[in-house]
C-alpha cells in the first residue's frame, strides 16, 4: 500500500514539474521582444532629420529615435534585416565579409568616421569621398538605419545582447553574436585613410 | 429517414472542400492521378479491414462465455490458428501497401528528357520562376505564376535561397521541398487546361500562409504565345501618366530591388515586374492584380502582408497614382 502511495506522489510531482515548465515557458514566450514591422511614416521621415557635426563625423540622432527605443541597435529582427540588406545591396563587393577589400574594413577596429549610428547612416545615405556611393535613392530611410545597425555590430568594440541570425554558409570570421572580434583588431588597420592615426 | 438525410448532409458538408482548383481528390495531372489512386486504394483496404475487425470484435463480445466456464476444452487450438492467420494477413497487407506506395512515388518523379524545364525558387514569401533558354527563344523570369502546356511533362527544379519551402499543387503533382543548397526536381503535368492553385506546404515564416502559386495549363499554342509575350521587353509607356510613373519608379528605391526589362531598373532582390500587369495576382496570391490593389500594396505593404521584405517607400499621391498606372500597363 505504502509503495503505491509513493509511486502516485512521484507521478504527481513529475506532472506538476512538467506543468510548471510549460507554464513558465509560455510566460517567457509572452515577454518576447515584439517586432515592429511597420514603421509609422512620420517616424520614418523624422529618422532622416539627424544632425551631423560639420566635419561629417558623429552627431545626434533625432529625438524620435530614442522615443522608439533605439530599435536598430538593440533589436535582433532589425539587425537580421540589416544583414540581409548587406547582401542584397552588394556591400560585400567592396567591404567583403566585413574585412574590407576595395573599401575599408569594419573588422579592424577602425572607424574612419567614428562608430556612431549617425555617422554610419550618413555614410550610407549620402556617400563618402573615395568611392562610397550614396544609397539615398536606392533604399528607404528605415532600411538605411537597419543596415547601419548591422554594420555597427560587425566592428563593435563591446559585445551586444542582440545579434542577427547566423549564417547558413561557412563562417569566414567570428559570428556577430561573439562580441568584439579582438583578434581581428590586432591584425592592424586595413585600407586606412592617410589622415588617420596609429593603431587604436 | 431523417437520420439518413442528416448523415448524407454531413458527408456533403465534410467533403465540400474536396474539389475546386486546389484539391488532391480532384487530380488533373498524371502524377496527381497516381497519388489519388494510392490514397483511395489505401483508404478502401483500411476501411474493409476496420469493418472486419469491428464485426469480429462485436461477435466475440456477444458470444462471450461466462468466466466460470473457462477451462481447457480444446478451443485453444483454433484460437491460436486464428491469431496466426491475422498476424500473417497484417504483415502481407502492410507489405503490400508499402510496395504500392514505393512504386507509386518512384514512378511519378520520372520526366522524359525532352521535358520543358522550369526553375522555381522559393523566397520569403513569393515564388521566383525562371524559364530556361529553349529552341523557341531565350529564357525569361516571372513570379508567382507558372504557365505550362497541356499534356506535356514539365520538370521543375526546386531551389531556395533562404529557408525550406515546399511546392504543392495538389491537383497536378505531389509535394516536394525546396531546400537551401539543393536542387530537387518534380514532375508536373496537366491533362486538362485550367488554373490550378498551389501553396507553400512547409512553414517558412510569418507569411507562410500568403505564399500561393498559380499554375495555368493551356493549349500548346496558347502557351507558346504567352511565352513569346514574356520574352519581350516591357512595353514603352505611351500616355503621360504611365510615363511619369516610370520616371518615378526609376528615381525611387523601387528600381534597386525590381527588374523591368528594357528599362534601367535591374534589381534582383524582388520579383521581376516586366509583365506584372499580365499576372493574375500580386504578392503571391494575396490580391487580384488591379490598379487599385497595386496602389494599395505599394502604399503600405507592411499592413497587407506584415513582415515581407518590401519597404514602405514614401510617395506623394500623384506619384503613387502614376506608379500604379505604370504597373498596370506592364502587360
Amino acid at each position: 500500500m505504502k509503495e503505491k502511495v509513493s509511486s502516485f506522489s512521484n507521478a504527481a510531482f513529475a506532472l506538476a514539474g512538467l506543468l510548471f515548465l510549460a507554464v513558465s515557458g509560455g510566460i517567457l514566450g509572452w515577454f518576447r521582444q515584439p517586432r515592429e514591422l511597420r514603421l509609422d511614416p512620420p517616424v520614418a521621415a523624422d529618422l532622416d532629420r539627424f544632425r551631423l557635426m560639420p566635419n561629417g563625423i558623429s552627431g545626434s540622432p533625432p529625438e524620435s529615435y530614442f522615443a522608439i527605443g533605439k530599435p536598430y541597435e538593440s533589436d535582433a529582427y532589425n539587425l537580421s534585416q540589416g544583414k540581409r540588406l548587406y547582401a542584397w545591396f552588394g556591400c560585400g563587393s567592396c567591404h567583403g565579409d566585413g574585412r574590407g577589400g576595395v573599401g575599408p574594413s569594419f573588422l579592424d577596429g577602425w572607424w574612419l568616421y567614428g562608430p556612431e549610428m549617425v555617422s554610419i547612416v550618413a555614410s550610407i545615405r549620402d556617400g563618402r569621398p573615395h568611392g562610397m556611393p550614396s544609397f539615398r535613392d536606392r533604399m528607404t530611410s528605415e532600411q538605411i538605419w537597419q543596415l547601419a545597425g548591422y554594420v555597427q555590430t560587425i566592428g563593435s568594440y563591446t559585445p551586444q545582447v542582440a545579434a542577427p541570425s547566423r549564417n547558413d554558409d561557412e563562417q569566414t570570421r567570428p559570428a556577430e553574436n561573439r562580441g568584439p572580434a579582438k583578434i581581428l583588431f590586432d591584425e592592424g588597420p586595413v585600407g586606412v585613410h592617410p589622415d588617420q592615426g596609429p593603431t587604436p | 429517414m431523417r437520420t439518413a438525410r442528416a448523415l448524407l448532409l454531413s458527408i456533403l458538408v465534410a467533403t465540400s472542400g474536396c474539389g475546386g482548383q486546389q484539391s488532391a481528390l480532384g487530380s488533373q495531372g498524371a502524377p496527381a492521378i497516381h497519388v489519388e489512386h494510392l490514397i483511395l486504394g489505401m483508404v478502401a483496404v483500411c476501411a474493409a479491414i476496420w469493418i472486419l475487425v469491428m464485426i469480429t470484435l462485436g461477435t466475440a463480445l456477444l458470444r462471450a462465455r461466462p468466466r466460470t466456464a473457462r477451462q481447457d476444452d480444446g478451443s485453444e487450438k483454433p484460437l491460436t490458428m486464428a491469431v496466426s492467420a491475422a498476424v500473417a494477413a497484417t504483415t502481407l497487407i502492410i507489405a503490400g501497401l508499402t510496395i504500392a506506395s514505393f512504386y507509386t512515388t518512384r514512378g511519378i518523379g520520372l520526366a522524359d528528357s525532352t521535358a520543358l524545364t522550369i526553375t522555381v525558387k522559393g523566397q520569403q514569401w513569393w515564388w521566383q520562376v525562371f524559364y530556361a533558354d529553349s529552341s523557341t527563344g531565350p529564357g525569361f523570369q516571372t513570379a508567382n505564376e507558372i504557365h505550362i502546356p497541356v499534356g506535356r511533362d514539365v520538370r521543375l527544379q526546386l531551389e531556395s535561397p533562404d529557408v525550406i519551402h515546399s511546392f504543392w499543387v495538389p491537383s497536378l503533382a505531389g509535394k516536394q521541398d525546396l531546400v537551401p543548397g539543393r536542387s530537387n526536381s518534380l514532375l508536373l503535368r496537366a491533362e486538362k487546361p485550367g488554373v490550378y492553385r498551389g501553396q507553400c506546404a512547409e512553414f517558412c515564416g510569418l507569411q507562410h500562409s500568403h505564399m500561393a502559386i498559380m499554375v495555368i495549363a493551356e493549349a500548346p499554342g496558347a502557351f507558346e504565345g504567352w511565352a513569346a509575350t514574356q520574352r519581350l521587353d516591357a512595353v514603352v509607356s505611351a500616355d503621360s501618366d504611365t510615363a511619369a510613373g516610370q520616371a518615378s519608379f526609376m528615381a525611387k528605391p523601387c528600381a534597386a530591388c525590381h527588374t523591368i526589362r528594357g528599362t534601367p531598373a535591374g534589381g534582383t532582390t524582388g520579383p521581376d515586374l516586366t509583365h506584372i500587369g499580365g499576372r493574375r495576382t500580386i504578392a503571391a496570391g494575396l490580391v487580384e492584380t488591379t490598379r487599385g490593389s497595386l496602389a494599395a500594396w505599394i502604399a503600405d505593404p507592411q499592413t497587407h502582408k506584415p513582415g515581407n521584405n518590401m519597404p514602405m517607400v514614401s510617395l506623394t499621391s500623384t506619384e503613387l497614382r502614376n506608379i500604379s498606372a505604370y504597373m498596370e500597363s506592364l502587360k
